[in-house]
């Protein structure tokens, strides 16, 4: 057997069946490099994984998991202070139904606090690093679940997307990430952003790997009223052409701002997908470009209200001292919330304020309905719109940190997509400067078996490697 | 405006908790008097990641409640975040309904119902120290098994003119929940709470003056007090050329005062918003129909039938419609055959009334098949009425059967023969005063004769007929 490090998770968990891997001690093999993550990719690692169920779809192979989501008796704290030590007593309905599936967990990875980030610098518990090049970030916020999938310190993760949480730093380090359609898998148990926007996927070596985690993420929940079941079975992507396929490239997502080696790995797997049969035409989103604008209304007004609860109370942190309730709350929240969460819930508070509400939230909402309108013309002509991930490569730690709109503007391409609800895939698309390249395929609701396919044949074409950065 | 004869002018806004199984957005079950903190989970206790589930049983009650107050049910309406940061209040968000109620409209009685909107209860708080009130304690602590219990809120229109008629209507208003049987509505324990809105204008205007609103008015007593005392302030305040602020005021049922909890300025900016979590709430028309067919007969309606198709006086009707359970009582007894309606229902409502002295009937011994019996007894002159007073303490004392007490004691109506003849004039005999006073015109005097006969005949004998007698015999 060669390096079990290599394998992906549906290789790993074939192997397994077939009696060629142990998966006690592919766990061991995944555990000791995790525990020794020099990227600070976790926050968290397993000791030992209990029973194995081999004849399972997932066999044993075990995953990370993004640190906000609630893992019985397993530290859960979003990359916040302010949840410092807490363990849940229940688990995410994702991480149960992954479990459900043979899936032990690894560990738990490093994010952007409460999700609020695209560089992983916004953790409470310091940044992750971009293990194709240390100096940099991995994206974010789950940049902790894309590092160490591109690390190899675990076979595959699951993350959230927000405004383009798992499909940025998936970009960003080289490897497949899946944004599915609001409302395919649970938000139960996962610590709450934005609630209207929030969205479990998986990040991945490669898209068969997308497929079979997701495969088993998805589904109806009783517990989350915006889950829905999902209409039809996910199968393993086999498709090697685009034969029929039609591409919409929108140039408001695909001109300005991009960088230019981003732009030229972008035009290069246009053309390949011409090659492999699909047929490309510019559309147009006119409304996409206010997305960040729109999103950093919307996410924060819910942000604020999802982050009142953390008052050192019930849970978390807790700063006390002996000037009474008032003080140990605004103590506690001073000391637990990072700069950019405090900023967000300002901003947030604020566009819901008596007075402001229409002109801030209200107009948001208008524009969210006018980019879902966008999409909906765009997919009347297009099976799918095509966008480069990220406008960059990974940028260097710091770079942007006193910069928020030069920090927001990652979320450029990746922000219209969770406004209106849509299920898109970032794939690796070469490197620029050295650096990974993301590839955007964004779809109609509920799409998704066909969005993959259509990632599956892209990226044997494109052929990337990423073994680089597990060395 | 020293002068001018001020009106009053009042809504409510009125708390129901549901009884139904389980809590509106998880699965802990409702609870009275349990050990705190027993009855949580993730949901209610607002932990990281936890998310709502409607509770569809709330639901089916709301439509209920809306029904019967007449409301238009909104084919689809949305649940929002009420913002505040309180201890009581997990979530530091209360999950309501702001801009689309499930229930618009309506009416009770004649007062109109503005709005009827599904919300969940906080926790409750208790406050360690003598006071028992936040000001003042040692310490407050949290008891989250209340938290995310069912309510609706009912608005009203200000329709109300005094405090005795927001009173009543309240009174209405729990009747009827309670034949709905939505809530347990007992206003101890808190499943029914009212606020009132309060305000006074010159009688006849048709705009509205400057309102405060009452809070903590927990019994129909309070409630009246806690009006009346406003409104006594606030005509003090205009007559004295000031002017009313907009406030909230907290009630003290011990001193009867009220103190201001917080003014315009200091009004809370809940921040709403539509629920995430949650998607708009959709009432189908099959919805409509189970609701539709769960509704019992309401009070309103019942009084109208008792008047309509049965003929009692308005009086009779209303105390047997609103009484939780007395109309069943009455139509036991009816069912029996036994009694015409009006005399049943005065014997229901006065002379039973009377004898049990607070306890409902249908707590007694006394059977309304018996008081029918008795009744019909009594106005078949079987029984003598005074008679019949008797056998009804004796149904109350012990229960049993009104034929046999009046077998065995002998209380049968005396016939008009001689037997009674001979007793009148043995009592005109012993009152010789009496019977000089009636001669001299006095007719009040003949209460003494007929007292007379009454003790002797045990009360078997009819006081109409003795008086009938002793007047003959005197020659009056």
């Amino acid at each position: 057997m060669s390096d079990p490090i290599e394998l992906t998770g549906a290789q790993a968990a074939a192997a397994i069946r077939a009696g060629d891997l142990d998966p006690g001690e592919l766990f061991a093999a995944y555990r000791d490099r995790a525990a020794a993550d020099d990227l600070n990719a976790f926050t968290w690692v397993g000791d030992e994984v209990s029973e194995v169920d081999v004849a399972a779809p997932l066999a044993g192979v075990p995953f990370a998991a993004k640190d906000l989501f609630c893992t019985e008796g397993v530290p859960s704290q979003a990359g916040s202070r302010i949840l410092e030590g807490y363990r849940p007593p229940y688990s995410a309905t994702v991480v149960r139904n992954l479990h459900g599936a043979g899936a032990p967990l690894l560990g738990k990875t490093n994010q952007d606090e409460f999700a609020m980030g695209s560089s992983t610098e916004n953790s409470g518990y310091g940044p992750t690093l971009n293990p194709w090049d240390r100096a940099r970030v991995p994206g974010g916020s789950s940049g902790g679940s894309a590092a160490a999938v591109a690390a190899g310190l675990a076979p595959w993760a699951i993350g959230t997307d927000t405004g383009g949480s798992i499909r940025q730093p998936a970009a960003l380090c080289g490897i497949v990430g899946l944004k599915p359609t609001y409302g395919a898998v649970s938000r139960y148990g996962m610590i709450a952003f934005a609630s209207s926007l929030d969205q479990a996927g998986p990040l991945t070596r490669d898209v068969t790997d997308a497929a079979l985690l997701l495969k088993h993420m998805v589904g109806r929940d009783p517990c989350d009223s915006t889950s829905l079941p999902f209409p039809e079975p996910i199968e393993l992507p086999r498709r090697e052409r685009l034969d029929g396929l039609r591409l919409g490239i929108p140039g408001e997502l695909s001109r300005d701002g991009i960088a230019p080696g981003v732009r030229e790995a972008f035009e290069k797997t246009v053309a390949l997908a011409e090659e492999l049969g699909a047929s490309v035409d510019e559309t147009t989103l006119p409304h996409a470009p206010h997305g960040l604008a729109a999103y950093y209304l919307i996410a924060p007004a819910e942000a604020s209200a999802n982050l009142a609860r953390y008052d050192g109370v019930r849970y978390g942190l807790r700063v006390d001292g002996d000037q009474g309730l008032m003080a140990m709350y605004t103590r506690t929240r001073a000391r637990g919330f990072g700069a950019e969460v405090k900023r967000r819930i300002m901003l947030g508070t604020y566009a819901l304020s008596e007075g402001y509400y229409d002109a801030y939230y209200g107009s948001a909402q208008k524009v969210r309905t006018k980019i879902a309108d966008d999409f909906r013309q765009a997919f009347a002509r297009f099976d799918f719109v095509i966008t480069p991930t990220s406008p960059t490569v990974a940028f260097t730690l710091g770079e942007k940190m006193n910069d928020p709109w030069a920090m927001y503007l990652n979320d450029y391409c990746t922000v219209p997509v969770p406004l209106a609800g849509l299920p898109a895939i970032s794939i690796p698309n070469g490197l620029s400067e050295g650096l990974p390249v993301g590839f955007q395929v964004i779809g109609p609701a509920f799409s998704e078996p066909r969005l993959l396919d259509a990632a599956y044949a892209l990226e044997q074409s494109i052929g990337f490697d990423g073994s680089e950065a597990r060395a | 405006m020293s002068g001018t004869e001020l009106e009053a002018v009042i809504g409510l806004e009125v708390h129901v908790q549901l009884a139904t199984r389980t809590k509106m957005f998880c699965g802990c079950p409702l609870s009275f008097g349990d050990p705190p903190n027993v009855h949580t989970c993730p949901v209610c206790l607002a932990l990281p990641g936890a998310l709502p589930v409607l509770n569809a049983h709330a639901v089916h009650y709301g439509v209920m409640v809306g029904l019967a107050l007449g409301c238009d049910i909104a084919e689809r309406s949305i649940f929002a975040r009420k913002q505040y940061f309180y201890p009581d209040n997990p979530k530091a968000y209360q999950i309501s309904q702001y801009e689309t109620p499930l229930c618009t409209g309506g009416h009770l009685g004649d007062v109109r119902i503005h709005r009827v909107h599904l919300e969940e209860d906080a926790a409750k708080l208790v406050h360690i120290g003598h006071s028992g009130r936040i000001h003042g304690a040692d310490a407050s602590i949290v008891d989250f098994n209340r938290g995310g219990t069912p309510l609706i809120e009912i608005v009203t229109e200000p329709d109300l003119r005094s405090a005795a008629q927001a009173r009543e209507w309240l009174q209405l208003l729990r009747s009827t929940l309670r034949q709905l049987g939505v809530s347990d509505v007992n206003m101890d324990e808190g499943s029914l709470r009212a606020d009132a809105n309060v305000s006074v204008r010159p009688a006849g205007s048709d705009t509205l003056g400057t309102k405060t609103e009452l809070k903590n008015m927990n019994s129909f007593r309070f409630l009246e007090r806690g009006i009346d005392a406003e409104l006594r302030r606030q005509r003090a305040l205009i007559d004295d050329g000031g002017a009313v602020e907009q406030e909230t005021l907290h009630f003290d049922p011990q001193s009867g005062t009220l103190t201001p909890l917080r003014s315009k300025e200091e009004a809370q900016d809940y921040r709403y918003f539509p629920e995430p979590d949650l998607p708009p709430l959709e009432v189908t028309a099959a919805m409509i129909e189970r609701a539709r067919a769960d509704l019992p007969e309401l009070p309103a309606a019942r009084q109208r039938r008792y008047e309509d198709e049965l003929g009692l006086n308005a009086e009779s009707a209303r105390l047997l419609a609103f009484r939780e359970g007395l109309g069943e009582w009455f139509e036991r007894g009816l069912a029996t055959g036994e009694a015409e309606p009006q005399p049943l229902a005065t014997w229901i409502t006065q002379d039973l009334a009377a004898v049990l002295a607070g306890t409902e009937p249908a707590d007694s011994k006394v059977e309304p098949e018996a008081l029918a019996t008795l009744v019909g007894m009594v106005m078949r002159k079987e029984v003598a009425a005074s008679a019949g007073k008797t056998v009804l303490e004796r149904l109350a004392a012990d229960g049993g059967d009104p034929k046999a007490i009046v077998e065995a004691e002998g209380l049968a109506a005396m016939g008009d023969g001689d037997e009674l003849e001979g007793l009148v004039q043995a009592a005109i005999d012993a009152n010789p005063d009496a019977a000089e006073k009636i001669r001299a015109g006095k007719q009040q005097a003949v209460g003494a004769i007929i007292g007379h006969v009454m003790r002797e005949t045990k009360g078997r004998a009819d006081g109409g007929e003795v008086s009938r007698i002793v007047r003959e015999k005197l020659g009056v």
